[in-house]
């Protein structure tokens, strides 16, 4: 693919930089500006939520309750969960796709970008109302006790506990509508803005990926939001959605929550396997193999995602019917998965490989989230879940889909466009140190909670059986140096913003191979305004 | 952008707002989505069955219909009560189980109480395990049909007529037959973080 650039030397004169001080970002419409909120929202969210894993797993040090009591432990289980899927994996790869998306397609900016500061500043509101949930109950003394009901927020429960599961229930709808709004700006951008001769068959896979996460999200964001609607209304509105007592169903709730629920984890995935739709070809050195089956694969798995929900509620006495389907359902969905995986193997295949940061994040991936495809085939199975179900062995699977799959997908695209972002080199030997330092305490973490779970031992129960104790104290021990890997991470981003090597407009040798966007084009970094005028795609 | 001539602003943002329109109709459309499920869930539990592994529910009327008792086996049916959080009664079975012949009648009788000091309506929700029983087991009349009533302080003893279908496979010899007991109105009903014993207080 060659580009004749339009861009360069002769919009000086026109090219006004940034406002100065606190109006450049609290105003900004700038997509890179924006972009780059969101990632250090993220980074924010990731220390927050990172702290209440480590009270997580100091209190599952030993067998008893050590430090706190049951309720504000199973608080910190929901708070967790909720601040890392919706505060830092939905926030980064948000952010990515500010920053990256018109730069691949050669657009000038985000198709709508005064809504995107919006959806941009519905977050750190959104936060706020989460940290006020979490002290609602010391704040506001007698109004109830700590919201303890995990993130999938079931009634019974989420009905009678207090103030602070309302504060939870606006935080969520103030996320959904900034997801909400930054999906449709981003679907807007990649139908509409595309420089000629972008066809939607040369786009860079991660703008694919997000494409499908986008649609994903408009489709099912606004049925969570309806659902926790419904639950405040049967709060304080007297309605009996999901109250037994008053006709409702509380089952009916765990179907509204898993239908957002399931796809939500492929939202999660997705945008990182658009990262590693770039960074194998990148340092394989090889256009990736199957472009057009990742693409297709992508979609089925979005379609097949949407239906196969209830694989999360094989205990609740579905009919046998039901039960089937989403079984078989669910299975179908290693085949999409497999596909992805089998075409990054492939792509790597012969190539020439060189293993920088980013593509050994892209090697663990595979290996860790093929790990994740195992485990959750026999979560697929009904029989066998019926033992598995809210285990430790189900928290091992979602770990290791979650974190290789979304979180170091995530990280190896911060390595991989740091350069791009900043204009320094990171420092190679500190990458690669963190990610040894992190793959193998994530391993240490969470690998022997797949045998604590087959042993029986119960996930968000802030107390165990003593035979559990070794498999937990390795554990904790694993999570305490992933969480402390996490401050090189931080070193790492601070030093390269700082300065460093004057990184090239090509930081990789391999970047422009097979389907790469338009950002290489430009310097790094890339001026305040890009592609003011239309680059040509030829 | 994408069209040839890049100058024309104008007919971008009219794309754009023709996009955007058709977007915000899906997200209005899955957000009415979800309230929708509520009657079709209700519909598809009702004509499908999906929300019950055991076929029939509960808490349904049998037809009076005489079986043949069966008098080669005894199963043993045991008898369980629950009070659900904010329902400030007492609940108990008179008696705790029973040997009975499949195609048997069989009476049991059920005591609650009104603690409080106020009138409280609340409906029992029944259950049967293990559920491949649920079926065989025929309610006549049960306290569960319909909601109840107690004036404060008011005590009642309250009856279950049921039988057990002789088709009732041989392997199951041991049934519970447990209700849980629900406060209707759930903002009288004294909250779950107000009983002390509960919760306990944050240090
Ligand atoms: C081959 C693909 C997969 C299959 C067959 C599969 C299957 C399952 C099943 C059956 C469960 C329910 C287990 C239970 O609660 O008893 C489950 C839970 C879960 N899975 Fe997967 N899964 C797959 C891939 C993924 C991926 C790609 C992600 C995310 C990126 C993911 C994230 C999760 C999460 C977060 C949960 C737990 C949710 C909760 O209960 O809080 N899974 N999976
Ligand atoms: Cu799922």
């Amino acid at each position: 693919m060659s580009v004749a650039t339009a861009h360069d030397d002769h919009h000086d004169s026109h090219d006004h930089g940034p406002p100065k001080g606190w109006q450049r970002w609290v105003y900004s419409t700038n997509h890179k500006d924006i972009g780059t909120m969101y990632l250090f929202f993220a980074l924010f969210m990731l220390f927050f939520g990172g702290a209440m894993a480590m009270y997580i797993r100091a209190e599952l040090f030993m067998p008893g309750v050590q430090l706190a009591n049951p309720d504000f432990y199973n608080n910190m289980v929901t708070d967790h969960a909720l601040v890392m899927v919706f505060g830092m994996v939905m926030p980064a790869a948000a952010g990515m796709a500010n920053w990256m998306i018109p730069l691949m397609i050669g657009a000038p900016d985000m198709a709508l970008p005064r809504l995107n500061n919006l959806s941009f500043w519905l977050l750190p509101a959104a936060a706020l109302m989460l940290i006020l949930s979490i002290l609602a109950p010391y704040l506001f003394p007698g109004s109830g006790g700590p919201v303890n009901t995990g993130w999938t927020l079931l009634p019974p429960l989420s009905i009678q506990n207090g103030i602070g599961m309302d504060f939870t229930i606006f935080a969520i709808h103030m996320l959904g509508i900034s997801s909400i709004l930054a999906s449709i700006n981003i679907v807007t951008t990649i139908l509409n803005m595309r420089a000629p001769g972008m066809t939607m068959m040369k786009m860079p896979l991660f703008v694919w990926a997000w494409f499908f996460t986008a649609l994903l999200l408009i489709a099912v964001m606004p049925v969570l939001a309806g659902a926790v609607t419904m639950l405040l209304f049967d709060r304080h509105f007297g309605t009996s959605f999901f109250d037994a007592a008053g006709g409702g169903d509380p089952i009916l709730f765990q179907h509204l929550f898993w239908f957002f629920g399931h796809p939500e984890v492929y939202v999660l995935l997705l945008p990182s396997i658009g990262v590693l739709g770039l960074v194998i070809p990148t340092f394989a050195r090889k256009p990736l193999f199957g472009y057009k089956a990742l693409v297709y694969g992508m979609g089925v798995l979005a379609v097949l995602g949407m239906v196969v929900w209830a694989h999360h509620q094989y205990t609740i006495g579905m009919s046998l019917f039901a039960t089937n389907y989403f079984m078989i359902g669910t299975i179908l969905i290693s085949i999409p998965v497999g596909l992805m995986l089998m075409n990054f193997i492939f792509t790597m295949w012969r190539g020439s490989m060189t293993f920088e940061t980013p593509m050994l994040f892209g090697i663990a991936i595979i290996l860790m989230f093929s790990f994740a495809g195992v485990t959750g085939v026999m979560l697929a199975v009904v029989p066998a879940d019926m033992q598995y179900h809210d285990t430790m062995f189900v928290v091992a699977h979602f770990h290791y889909a979650l974190i290789p799959g979304a979180v170091f997908g995530l990280y190896a695209g911060v390595f991989y466009w740091l350069p791009k972002w900043t204009g320094h080199m990171y420092d190679e030997r500190l990458g690669k140190i963190f990610f040894w330092w992190t793959t193998i305490s994530f391993n240490i973490t969470f690998f022997p909670q797949h045998f604590s779970g087959l042993a029986g031992m119960p996930r968000r129960i802030v107390d165990y059986s003593i035979q559990y104790t070794e498999f937990n104290m390795i554990s904790s021990i694993g999570g305490f140096l992933f969480g402390l890997s996490h401050l090189l991470f931080l070193y790492i981003i601070i030093q390269t913003i700082r300065g460093g090597k004057k990184a090239p407009d090509k930081p990789w040798e391999g970047s422009q191979i097979g389907t790469p966007g338009l950002e290489w084009t430009l310097p790094s970094p890339p001026p305040f305004h890009s592609f003011t005028q239309a680059p040509v795609v030829k | 952008m994408n069209s040839d001539t890049p100058s024309s602003a104008g007919q971008l943002a009219a794309k754009n707002r023709k996009t955007i329109r058709r977007l915000w109709l899906v997200v209005l459309g899955m957000f009415g989505f979800g309230f929708a499920m509520v009657p079709l869930y209700r519909l598809a539990c009702e004509v499908g069955g999906i929300n019950g592994v055991a076929g029939t529910p509960a808490g349904r009327i049998a037809a009076a219909s005489v079986m043949p008792v069966d008098t080669s086996r005894l199963i043993t049916v045991q008898f369980d009560s629950t009070i659900n959080s904010g329902l400030p009664w007492e609940f108990h079975p008179l008696e705790r189980q029973k040997q009975v012949h499949p195609g048997q009648q069989v009476a049991v009788k059920y005591y609650v109480k009104n603690l409080s000091d106020q009138p409280i309506v609340a409906q029992a929700v029944p259950g049967v395990t293990p559920w491949q029983v649920t079926q065989h087991l025929k309610k006549l009349e049960c306290f569960c049909f319909t909601q109840q009533t107690l004036q404060p302080g008011e005590a009642r003893e309250m009856p279950v007529y049921f039988m057990i279908d002789p088709a009732v496979d041989k392997q199951y010899e041991t049934v519970t037959l447990s209700y849980t007991f629900m406060n209707t109105d759930r903002d009288a009903a004294p909250k779950p973080e107000q009983h002390a014993a509960m919760t306990r207080r944050i240090p």
